[in-house]
């Protein structure tokens, strides 16, 4: 997998807007072909910005892409026709139908009419029996549909889905990330960016990290947690502390504030915890506790130190 | 070439028509039979024959290229205009079309509804004035070649267009005055000398000059320079929209 060529190469790509608003700097990235990748970073990190640049809606500064080995520029109808695009806003045509919209889409990039393409992807978006709704008429959520539906209508190699999950509701963000496992399976590879941290937990393969224009970190997900994840140990005492006593303090213990609590930070990835001798000064030094437990950062907490640390 | 996707976006435009009927067909052809009942037969009557054909025959070149302009400037403008205004343009964008598709499709839509729109008003005319068609080829020519001509320049407008005032601006500063001081309504050659000569900077003089031609067989100028005329003015649309796209002007930050 790893010596395959890269679904999407991006080298050095920029962008400065005419305002005068650098919205990146630099960035290199390869997109490996049927992962999942999740694109996080606060607002206006720039995640927009890359996506437009390469779905050719914005003129990038200075850089090249290549989607499938095809320039976007120079050789842009290969490259767009295998690439498809969710938009982070919600705009559709208000008094067309659902059928039509979706049918309109496929012709546009190039594909012969297939009334049974469209009504597979309908009944898959749980849109059949709207297909005749104009689609003003349809709700927030199932106009978030029809622009998948429009998206994946010429049945494309490379899916962006800009927020996709933004104002949806928990069973249809399930159903979505169903969808979504679907196509990886098809071997559709999806760049997807979202704010729903436990959404790139859930489903991405790798993970790349945005802030202020540049790209932070970019790493295999479960690595990034291995890596940037921490563990802790908590001791619910029985009676508060004022301070860490003076056996323990070389143990590096925070107290909790209302001195109730007593946290342990390790590196789980260690085969010395550093637990074991611990416990076994806190047995020496007679401190009595009544509860214990052990926790593990999510990527939420790494995605905050790093985002703040970027700063 | 992706003939698929110019299909697609002229199908698109065409149901928009057949939706927005009233407000694309009936409107104008009302307001066209409007003006032959005024004109035509009410004050038509009263005046003298221009080069030997009655003057409400004579006026209906010209009402129908004045409807011709204005509609294909407002529908092409309108087509571009909004899909900008709301959003949905990055779907195009995002496409693997070409300018000259994406412009085929609007542009050939926008046209369509034009020279159907012309053939409806001649129609509804000839229920008003003796209309005589002497050249018919020519008619239908210099038809198409102005809906596309003037479907293009809409285009035009309507990606220079930021907001809905620009939108109107043109159409009804420039276009309207040329059309009305073009010849619609009377002969150029009815003007003292002077005025006589500026109006030959009146584009639309040699439009309306060349289509009153294909009917009656008679013009302000030679039927050569009409056609030369018109075809420079397409050349000048087509270049612009060339650079438009070339640097994204407009449609792309
Ligand atoms: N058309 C534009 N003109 C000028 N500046 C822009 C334009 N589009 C975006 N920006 C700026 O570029 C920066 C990056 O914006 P972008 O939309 O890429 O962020 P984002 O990461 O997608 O944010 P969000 O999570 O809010 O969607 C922001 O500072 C934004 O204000
Ligand atoms: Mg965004």
């Amino acid at each position: 997998m790893r010596a395959m060529q890269p679904i999407i190469s991006i080298a050095g790509i920029s962008k400065t807007y005419k305002s005068g608003k650098t919205a990146l700097k630099a960035i290199d990235l390869d997109i490996r072909k049927s992962e999942i990748f999740a694109l996080l970073g606060p607002n206006g990190a720039g995640k927009t910005t890359l996506i437009s640049i390469i779905c050719g809606l914005v003129n990038p500064s200075s850089g090249t892409v290549r989607a499938d080995g095809h320039d976007i520029v120079r050789d842009y109808r290969a490259a767009r026709a295998k690439i498809g695009l969710v938009p982070q806003e919600l705009t559709t045509d208000a008094f067309e139908t659902v059928w039509s919209t979706t049918s309109f889409s496929r012709g546009l990039f190039g594909r012969p009419p297939d009334a049974a393409h469209i009504e597979k992807l309908l009944r898959a978006l749980s849109l059949w029996d709207k297909k005749d709704s104009q689609i003003v008429t349809l709700s927030g959520g199932m106009k978030r549909r029809v622009m998948i539906a429009k998206a994946l209508s010429h049945e494309p190699q490379i899916l962006f889905l800009d927020e996709p999950t933004a104002g949806v509701d928990v069973e249809l963000r399930r159903d979505m990330w169903g969808l979504v496992r679907d196509l990886r399976a098809q071997g559709v590879t999806i760049i997807l960016t979202t704010h729903y941290i436990e959404e790139a937990e859930e489903m991405a393969d790798r993970i790349g990290v945005i802030n202020n224009g540049e790209l932070i970190v970019v790493e295999e997900k479960r690595e990034l947690m291995r890596k940037l994840g921490k563990k802790q140990l908590t001791l619910h005492l029985q009676n508060p502390l004022r301070e860490v006593p003076a056996l323990l303090a070389g143990h590096g213990l925070a107290l909790s504030a209302d001195g109730q609590e007593l946290v342990y930070t390790y590196d789980g990835n260690r085969s010395d915890t550093g637990i074991p001798a611990l416990l076994a000064d806190v047995n020496r030094s007679g401190l009595a506790f009544n509860d214990l437990r052990t926790a593990q950062s999510s990527l939420e907490d790494i995605f905050v130190d790093l985002v703040r640390n970027g700063r | 070439m992706n003939f698929h996707a110019i299909r697609s976006i002229y199908i698109f435009e065409m149901a928009r028509t057949w939706r927005t009927l009233l407000q694309s067909v009936v409107s104008p052809v009302i307001s066209t039979a409007l003006y032959f009942v005024v004109f035509g037969a009410a004050i038509g009557s009263h005046m003298a024959a221009i080069d030997g054909i009655s003057y409400g025959a004579f006026i209906v070149p010209g009402l129908t290229m004045l409807s011709l302009l204005t509609q294909s400037i407002a529908n092409a403008s309108f087509a571009i205009y909004f899909p900008r205004f709301v959003g949905t343009i990055y779907e195009v964008l995002s496409a693997p079309v070409s300018v000259w598709e994406i412009v085929m499709g609007y542009v050939g839509a926008a046209a369509t509804k034009s020279v159907i729109l012309g053939l409806i008003i001649l129609a509804t005319a000839a229920f008003f004035v003796p209309l005589r068609i002497d050249h018919p080829v020519w008619m239908l020519t210099f038809l198409v070649l102005t809906a596309v001509t003037f479907s293009l320049f809409g285009f035009l407008i309507g990606i220079w267009a930021d907001n809905f005032e620009k939108l109107q601006v043109i159409p009804l500063l420039v276009v309207t005055p040329l059309t009305f001081l073009g010849g619609s309504f009377y002969s150029i050659d009815m003007l003292p000398p002077f005025w006589r000569t500026v109006t030959l900077f009146n584009p639309v003089v040699y439009l309306v000059s060349g289509f009153r031609w294909s009917f009656y067989g008679v013009s302000d100028v030679g039927i050569e320079i009409s056609l030369a005329m018109t075809l420079v003015f397409l050349a000048c649309c087509l270049t612009l929209v060339y650079w438009i796209f070339r640097t994204g002007y407009r449609l792309k930050s």
